[in-house]
């Protein structure tokens, strides 16, 4: 098991969350998503339970959050050994049951 | 594809399977649309303490949904274990979380406000990393099903395709009432213990047939151990728990008929290997 911890930048002009959302399971090969607002950055914590994979979470969240203008917000993972497909779906998920799907890049999976 | 085949398929696709919602699905859609409410929901983050300590990935609701709202217009808490989550298996908080609400449940029922509770079982049982802890919640999970069936029915509900086993089958034996699907599967040892403690040669694990015709929802409803065996779909699953409520509280619960079943149990012949066909008949003579 594994503890990681990334921050990002959010959109100052962004619209701030107005609630929180979950998705997923921590089952086999899935994860849970916790996305709740936050005061001032992106902040994704993990927990998986694949060591070793660190560079691969970077690179993952680096495409999904280094870009897209969104809002502070607080993301907590608890992953189960999915692989960077399955999380992003969750990610994706998740940003769209927040109403955020427009603003990312979904095209550079 | 024959005209068969096509009646059967469309049938199919036209069933919202309940089997495949997780247990938050599965509790929302089990109460009157817009009325559910969840109670320690994952963003309260009481997740077991335990488990990563043991280098285990935590559930930020430690596997159990709490839902309160109501069915039929009346008030009802669903508790929905989610079975992906460590095989459903039941730990402190987990455990604590279900049997507090049937406790508040028993309360509001004292308090005038008739509140049935639901619970829907996916799981092999206590979870082995918080052991003793995991035990004494499903001990107080039983004491509390036991007082709450006293004012209101308690529903219990195994889908599959985990399974009810272990302490919390004793659980699901407590139950008012109880519905299984043909997926579902109920035993007091799941079937890897039996097959472990009797040898390959009376219990298979991996024979799947022969586990579910032993052990499987409808094998259970053919021995009157529970009481409905329902299809896989969202909307029969809700009309049976309906038409059980409206059965009220039993005038005696199954658990309060054990005399006849074990009477049942000693009159078997314990020297010939059981066949689905005879475990029926044995436990017919238990059931009412």
């Amino acid at each position: 098991m594994e503890n990681l911890s990334y921050d990002f930048a959010a959109a100052p002009a962004a619209v701030p969350l107005q609630r929180r959302v979950l998705v997923g399971v921590v089952g086999s090969g899935d994860l849970e998503v916790l996305v709740e607002p936050a005061a001032a950055q992106i902040r994704i914590q993990i927990c998986t339970s694949v060591d070793g994979m660190a560079s691969i979470w970077q690179a993952l969240m680096q495409r999904v959050f280094g870009a897209a203008a969104l809002p502070a917000m607080r993301i907590d993972i608890n992953d189960f050994g999915a692989t960077p497909g399955v999380v992003r779906l969750r990610l994706e998920q998740a940003m769209e049951e927040l109403g955020l799907s427009d603003q990312q890049p979904v095209d550079k999976i | 594809m024959t005209t068969n085949q096509e009646t059967r398929l469309t049938a199919l696709l036209g069933q919202n399977s309940f089997i495949e919602l997780a247990a938050r699905e599965r509790s929302r859609q089990l109460l009157d649309a817009g009325s559910g409410r969840e109670l320690v929901g994952p963003f309260e983050r009481l997740s077991s303490p335990w488990l990563a300590q043991q280098g285990v990935v935590t559930q930020a609701d430690d596997g159990v949904v709490v839902t309160k709202g109501s069915f039929n217009g009346q008030s009802c808490v669903v508790l929905a274990i989610e079975g992906a989550f460590q095989g459903g298996s039941l730990g402190e908080v987990g455990g604590a979380k279900i049997a507090g609400a049937l406790e508040l449940a028993a309360l509001d029922n004292r308090n005038g406000i008739p509140t049935m509770a639901i619970i829907v079982f996916e799981t092999g049982g206590v979870r082995l990393q918080e052991a003793n802890l995991g035990l004494a919640a499903i001990a107080e999970i039983h004491s509390a099903i036991v007082d709450l069936r006293r004012c209101q029915p308690v529903i219990g509900i195994v889908a599959g395709t985990v399974g009810c086993f272990g302490g919390m089958s004793i659980a699901a034996a407590l139950c008012s009432y109880f519905i299984v699907t043909r997926e579902a599967r109920l035993g007091l040892n799941g079937p890897a213990v039996i097959e472990q403690e009797a040898g390959i040669a009376e219990y298979d694990s991996r024979d799947r047939s022969f586990i579910w015709s032993i052990t499987g929802g409808e094998q259970r409803a053919l021995s009157g151990l529970v009481d409905v065996l329902a299809e896989d779909d969202v909307q029969q699953i809700r009309s049976h728990v309906a038409q059980l409520l409206a059965r009220g509280v039993p005038r005696m619960h199954r658990s309060e008929q054990t005399a006849r079943f074990i009477s049942a149990l000693d009159a078997a012949d314990a020297a010939t290997q059981a066949t689905p066909g005879m475990a029926r008949a044995i436990y017919a003579q238990g059931a009412q």
